[in-house]
Parts: C-alpha cells; structure tokens; sequence
C-alpha cells in the first residue's frame, strides 16, 4: 500500500481516520478493508458485504437539511437518446470514476467534478442488450479499472490516463450476450458474468486475470451434459436457459467465497419446454473464488415463469441469528420474499414475504422452496393477475443494511401486479426468447419514464421499506407516490439516502424513517447513492436522468 | 388410410413440381408478438412518438425503409438489429400496414359529427378541439390518433367504463376548508397538480391537504338513448379525423 502522505483528518462514527490524500494503489488488501477508509468507494456496492452503507458519519439527522449542490456532471453521451444512467461512481483518493452509457469511463475529480479524461468504448452494431445500452460502473484493481461491455467485451485501462490495457472478447453480441453489470475483483482475479435471458443466453460466470484478461475460470449456470444439475432441464433446453448476471456479487474473505444472485430461465413466461427447477437460474450460488467450483447453492423460485431473477445484491452481515452470531446473507427478492440464508452452508434460515405475494402461499419452512399455488401461471389473454408483478417486490436496485439500526432496508413495489400471458415462442439466435409478457392491469397509470403519475396507492407504489431481518417484521415505511428505481444508502449516523421515479432524491432518519431533507433532480432516479470525502469533507453521489448529482454540507 | 393416400399423392406432385418444399409464408403477427411487442406493446404505440398500429414512424416511410429498420435496428438506440429474414421482416411490416389501414377506416360521417360535437352534443363545453371549446375535460385535437374508434365510441355510450389515467378527478379539500375539484395533471410524494373546474392551473402541496379523493366515475354524461346509432358514427367518425396539427 501507498497510502504515506496524510492529508487530513475525518470524523467516523466517533473515531478519528487518517485520509490519504496522494493516489495509491488499490490492492486487494485495501478491497477487503474497505470500512477502515470510508473516504473511498472502491466498489459498486461499496465493500465485499455489499451492504451499501457507508462509516462516514459527518452528515447527520441533524444538519442533513444544510445539504447542498457540490457539483453536476451532465453526461456527454455520443447516444443522445440514452436517458439511463444507472452508475454507482467507484471512488478512490480524490478521483471518482464513473460509465457514461454506453461504455465511456470518465475520471473525475471528486472536489470539482471537472474530468481528467475519457476513454470511449466503441461497441459493435451488433449489440443487443435487452433493457438499455448502459453500464452500472468499474472495478479497480492497483492502477487497472475494468468494465464489461454491452457487446461482450472485457477491458482493462489505466486508471491514470485512461488508456486501453487489454481487450478480451469474452461472447458473441449477436447472440444476445451482454456485460451491464459492474465487475468484482478478488485477490488477482475480475469477476463477470453476461446479461442476455431474454435472448436464450447460456449463463455462467468468469474470472479473468487482472494483468493479462485471460480467463481463468469459467462456472456455467446452465449445466452441460455431465455436470451436476443438467438433469433440472428438459432436453435441449439447457442450451437456451438464460441464468444471466445483472448485478455485482458478494465475497466473503473468511470463507474465500464469492456470491452471486443469478437471473431467470429462458424463455422468461412459458416454462412448457423447459421442466425442472432450471438450476441455476433464479437462485444465489457461492462460488469458490480461486477456482469457481460451487460450494453451494440456493434456488429461490425454481422452474419460474413469472421473470423473477434473484438479480439483487447478496448482502452479508455477521450478526446473531437466533441469539448466536453467525455468517448470515439478508436477500430480498424480486419474487416477494426476503430470505435469510448461512451463507456458510446455503442453508436457509428464514423467508418471509415484504409485499403482497400470491403465486405462493408461503415457503417450506425447511428447506425454503416456495409452495406454489395452483393455476397461478402466466395464461392466454388476459394473462393472470399475480403479486408481485413482473419487476417483483424489489429488482436490481441496491438494498442496504446497517449494522448500526439493524435493519434491512428495500427498495420496494407495493401493491403492485401484473398481468402475465403465455405464448409460443420458438428460439432463433439474436432473437427474443421471451414465450409471451407481461402487463400492467390498468395501462397508462403513470408515464413510461416519469415525469406523470395519475396512479391510486392500490395500484402501486414505490417505497422504503425497513425490516428487521431476525423477524422480517415490518419496522417503517417511507411510501413514494410514482414506482421507485433508486438504491438505498446508509451512513454510521443513521442517515438513509434514496430516491425514486419521481425525481427526489432524499434523507431519511434511517431508525423512524422520518423525512429529513429532500430535492428535485428532475429526472427518474435508476441508481443507488454512494458516499465519499475528499478534503475533509463528506460527500454523497446520485446519479439521475442524465446527469450525476453530488451533494455535501453548506458551509 | 384415405388421408394418407391423398397425403402421399400431395406430396409427390410437389416433389415433382417443384424440388424444394415451400415453407409457410412468416406470420408477421405473430412474429410481431413474440419479438417486438415488449418494447412497443401489443398496439404498437407504447414508444413516445411512434404508433406503429397506425402508420406513425419516425424514421421510416416507405416499406423497403420499415423493414431496413426491423432488419438492422436503430443504431445507438434501444432498437436493435434482428435475425429476420427479409421475408420474415416484409411480414411483420405487412401485418402493421393491415393493422393502420383497419385503424383508417371509419363508416360515419364526418362533418355531421362535428355538427353534434359543436351543437347539440354540447361537447365544448368541456372538451377542447384546435384552441375553441373549454379545457376542463381533455383536449380532443389528437383524439384520432392516440384512441381506436372501437375505445371512442366505448367512451360516447359508457364513459364510466374506463377513464383513462390520464384524465382522472379528483376532490381535495385543504386544511382551511377550501374544495377543490378538477382533472388530475400529475402527482408525487410531496405534491399534487391539477386543472380545476375554472381552468386554473393549481399545485398543492399534500401536507396542506385534509382529504384526496379520486373521484372514479367520469364528469362525462352517457349519449346513449340521446343520440342514434347513426349519429354516434357520425361524431365517431369526427373525432377519428381529429389527427393533431389542427393549430397553425
């Protein structure tokens, strides 16, 4: 580690932290002791237990409301029709970098917001992500940031000038494969897998060599003739099964485990030509992060139909369960029910539903597998009416968990359905593969990308909701009008930061949920917030619209 | 066994007549459904400014331009390239094609509808068409193009069937005892917009609010009974014609 020249001091959570203000080295060391330098971002969830919660503890109940305008940076996208930026800045000793959609890494300056530079990503026409050409941020690893490409590309740059270090094609664009997701890196290693289930995909994820980005190695989430698991898929099916990657993992240095929530079967609504539970779509696997091999896996909603990837953040605490501490994973998911989980074993603990849910009527309370109920299954027009609907209970947007509350924080959709509908569907390459849809019970409620909402709270809306996890009881509610796409963050002096599909972004008291300060960004929030210091001075990042929004306290 | 004889004797003649089988023509409707109707919706007018039902591009006027898109995508944009073939993308163009043509077509009479829109219907004195009529029910210049006829004259007979999101009413009282009622325009956490009944703008903030109704029967009265079916699909076919651009 570099970290020699001090630049400051910084209030955290009642201690007093050195701040280094010269660049240095990012090493695994550092990623692992992420808390001990708050100051610093140096993941997309902010620290291997991706509890997206941060010990700087300047901004408080208190003196929340004397937030101001840092900075904006207004993207200068060569996609001018690309309004979805849903990056989480990594930060690292006074330079923030961030993903302008599609593939631009910026570096800026984290006091000004001015950029050092940019390196601009060219994809090719042949890229086909399903749900919007943008990227949710890097990984750094000493002076290298890495990034997946919506084409399917890995790269490697110098995080000091932004130059090209390698370039690895890592899958086929036409066939519908993808990279949004930011990447993990453990130890020497950068961890990635593809998005792509709604185009028949065969998932997996890869590790790649920071310095040279040969692959090291490869689990596959569809399993192959041979390996354990093939015998969940109907014939062929495995080959088109979807189990995409969305989202960053998880990793736990004690253990040398790496967690990773992995998307749905393909096709998406009619499992017809697919029986089985589809391992390992839809489920957390743990893998071993030298080798990849599976040390265990968790399936949430097997053989689904109702497009309920488990592409959240797996969230690790050690806590007690059960008055005795224990390695745990908190996970809500997308089908409605929060779950505890040892993620020693992948034993499960708890799942309690957090929003209306009725395609189950509960969950074994042994073995965790969800007790379906009959003839709720996606069908010919009109569809059924399911809770929760086709973007779940909660989706890709961040939870958060505080160590200092306790609590578990959602992202939610309340009261929300949809109409899902079954239809033929046959497998092309580069095609859809979706077998039918899913629709709003009542169209037109709100507008597409914000701005208008005429929708009744019976119809949905977006909220926070605080659980605690040991119950799954419900400890508050912060209820939004419009649908919420924004991840939640929570500082050591019981702040909450989210925002929503409205356009605020605001300051919870993380313990009441009181609101403690608010502003209008004016444009659908579709990130999680993060929290930085630079000088001294803690800031807090938001990315909105088009534009990534920095706050700190007036002075 | 007959079925099979005759079977046997189709296929030969085919094999004689021509070498290779001909494969079905593509279902353009059905390809519509399966690959482009997530984005799009099962209208074809879920993408702002594009109503695909009814012949409303923003790139494209032609076929040979429409299927070029469907074929290659929209660079740089959400509108990606396809595996279709050529056949199979004329397919899905043809099957739009038929779809705004059946949007196109209307029996009644147009300039009797805008008889009774503007006289006896007393249709303006809520709706507004091209800057003359009031502003407390929804403006009908673009009536034509954002609902099918089948919806419109479903809103003339039976406007309690559904009203539109869009154009819900709302009751609010305010703290001082003030009513307020009028046409939704937008709401979120903090606040709530609205048309009242005098046309003013107005923007509430909810912590001064008493009470937010949503009113969910629609202010419209029902023609049906005062007016006949003729009539009905003369004011249809009015409205219908109501394509926007009516303002110079």
């Amino acid at each position: 580690m570099r970290r020699l020249v001090v630049g400051g001091l910084w209030l955290v959570a009642g201690s007093w932290f050195v701040v280094a203000s010269l660049q240095a080295q990012v090493t695994f060391e550092r990623l692992v002791r992420a808390a001990e330098e708050p100051h610093n971002w140096l993941s997309y969830s902010g620290g291997y237990f991706s509890q997206r919660h941060t010990e700087l503890a300047q901004m408080t109940p208190e003196n929340v409301r004397n937030l101001e305008s840092a900075w904006i940076y207004q993207l200068n996208s060569r996609e001018p029709t690309s309004t979805r930026f849903e990056v989480t800045p990594v930060v690292v000793d006074g330079i923030m970098y961030i993903v302008q959609p599609p593939n631009d890494i910026i570096a800026l300056d984290a006091v000004s917001g001015r950029p050092f530079w940019t390196y601009s990503y060219n994809p090719s026409p042949q890229a086909r992500p399903c749900c919007g050409r943008l990227n949710r941020g890097v990984a750094i690893h000493d002076d290298r940031l890495f990034m997946g490409t919506i084409d399917g590309h890995m790269v490697a740059v110098d995080a000091q000038n932004g130059k090209l270090l390698w370039d690895r094609t890592v899958v086929r664009p036409e066939a519908g494969y993808a990279f949004a997701s930011a990447p993990l890196v453990v130890k020497d290693k950068v961890i990635i897998g593809p998005a792509g289930g709604e185009y028949g995909i065969r998932g997996f994820l890869a590790a790649f060599d920071v310095a040279t980005g040969n692959e090291v190695w490869r689990f596959n989430l569809v399993p192959g003739p041979g390996e354990p698991g093939f015998d969940t898929w109907q014939g062929d099916s495995w080959k088109t099964g979807g189990a995409s990657i969305w989202l960053t993992g998880s990793y736990d240095p004690e253990l040398n485990l790496t967690y990773w929530g992995v998307g749905n079967p393909g096709p998406d609504w009619n499992g017809d030509n697919r029986e089985g539970d589809n391992l390992y779509s839809n489920s957390v696997v743990a893998l071993d992060a030298d080798t990849g091999s599976l040390k265990w896996h968790f399936q949430f909603s097997p053989h689904d139909e109702f497009d309920y990837d488990a592409v959240q953040i797996p969230v690790l605490a050690d806590a007690a369960w059960q008055g005795k501490p224990r390695k745990l994973m908190y996970f809500a998911n997308r089908n409605g029910f929060f779950y505890v989980l040892d993620r020693r074993t992948g034993q499960f603990l708890s799942g309690k539903p957090f929003v209306d849910v009725n395609w189950a009527s509960g969950l074994d309370p042994k073995t965790g597998r969800p007790i379906r109920v009959a003839g709720k299954a996606p069908s010919a027009p009109p569809g059924t009416l399911i809770f929760p609907g086709n973007q779940g209970g909660t989706n890709w947007y961040s939870p958060s968990y505080s160590p200092r509350t306790g609590l578990f924080y959602i992202p939610t959709w309340a009261n929300y359905s949809s109409l899902y509908v079954r239809d033929k569907v046959e497998y092309v390459e580069g095609r859809r593969f979706a077998g039918g849809g899913a629709r709003a019970p009542v169209p037109g409620i709100r507008t597409g990308q914000g701005g208008y909402s005429w929708a009744k709270p019976e119809e949905g809306y977006g909220a926070v909701r605080a659980i605690d996890p040991n119950t799954g009881a419900l400890r508050w509610e912060f209820k939004m009008s419009d649908l919420t796409w924004a991840g939640v963050l929570t500082t050591a002096s019981n702040v909450l930061f989210s925002g929503g599909g409205e356009g605020y972004f605001y300051a919870l008291d993380a313990r009441t949920g009181n609101l403690l300060w608010k502003t209008q960004l004016g444009s659908v929030i579709r990130s999680g917030p993060m929290s930085y210091a630079v000088n001294g001075k803690q800031h807090v990042a938001i990315a909105a619209g088009s534009g990534l929004f920095v706050f700190k306290l007036r002075e | 066994m007959l079925a099979l004889l005759i079977a046997g004797a189709a296929t030969s003649l085919a094999l004689a007549q021509a070498p290779a089988a001909t494969p079905p023509p593509p279902d353009g409707e059905q390809l519509y459904k399966e690959n482009c109707i997530e984005c799009h919706g099962p209208e074809g007018d879920d993408v702002p400014d594009v109503d695909l039902g009814r012949g409303r591009f923003r790139r494209a006027t032609t076929d040979p331009e429409l299927v070029g898109i469907v074929l290659r995508g929209i660079p740089n944009t959400a509108m990606p390239p396809s595996n279709f073939s050529e056949a199979q993308a004329s397919a899905i163009v043809q099957y739009l094609r038929a779809k705004a043509s059946r949007a196109a077509a209307s029996a009644g009479n147009a300039a009797s509808g805008r008889a009774i829109f503007t006289g006896r219907g007393n249709c303006m004195s809520c709706h507004r068409v091209n800057g003359s009529g009031a502003r407390t029910g929804p403006d009908l210049s673009e009536i034509g193009r954002m609902r099918h006829s089948t919806d419109i004259e479903r809103a003339i007979v039976e406007p309690d069937f559904m009203v539109a999101p869009s154009n819900r009413y709302i009751r609010l009282v305010t703290r001082d005892g003030a009513t307020i009622t009028g046409r939704m325009l937008n709401q979120d956490i903090f606040t709530v917009q609205l048309i009242d009944s005098k046309e003013q703008l107005r923007s509430l903030a909810r912590a001064d609010l008493k009470e937010f109704t949503f009113i969910d029967k629609s202010p419209m009265p029902s023609y049906r009974g005062k007016l006949t079916a003729q009539e009905i699909g003369d004011l249809v076919s009015y409205l219908v014609s109501l394509q926007g651009g009516g303002v110079q």
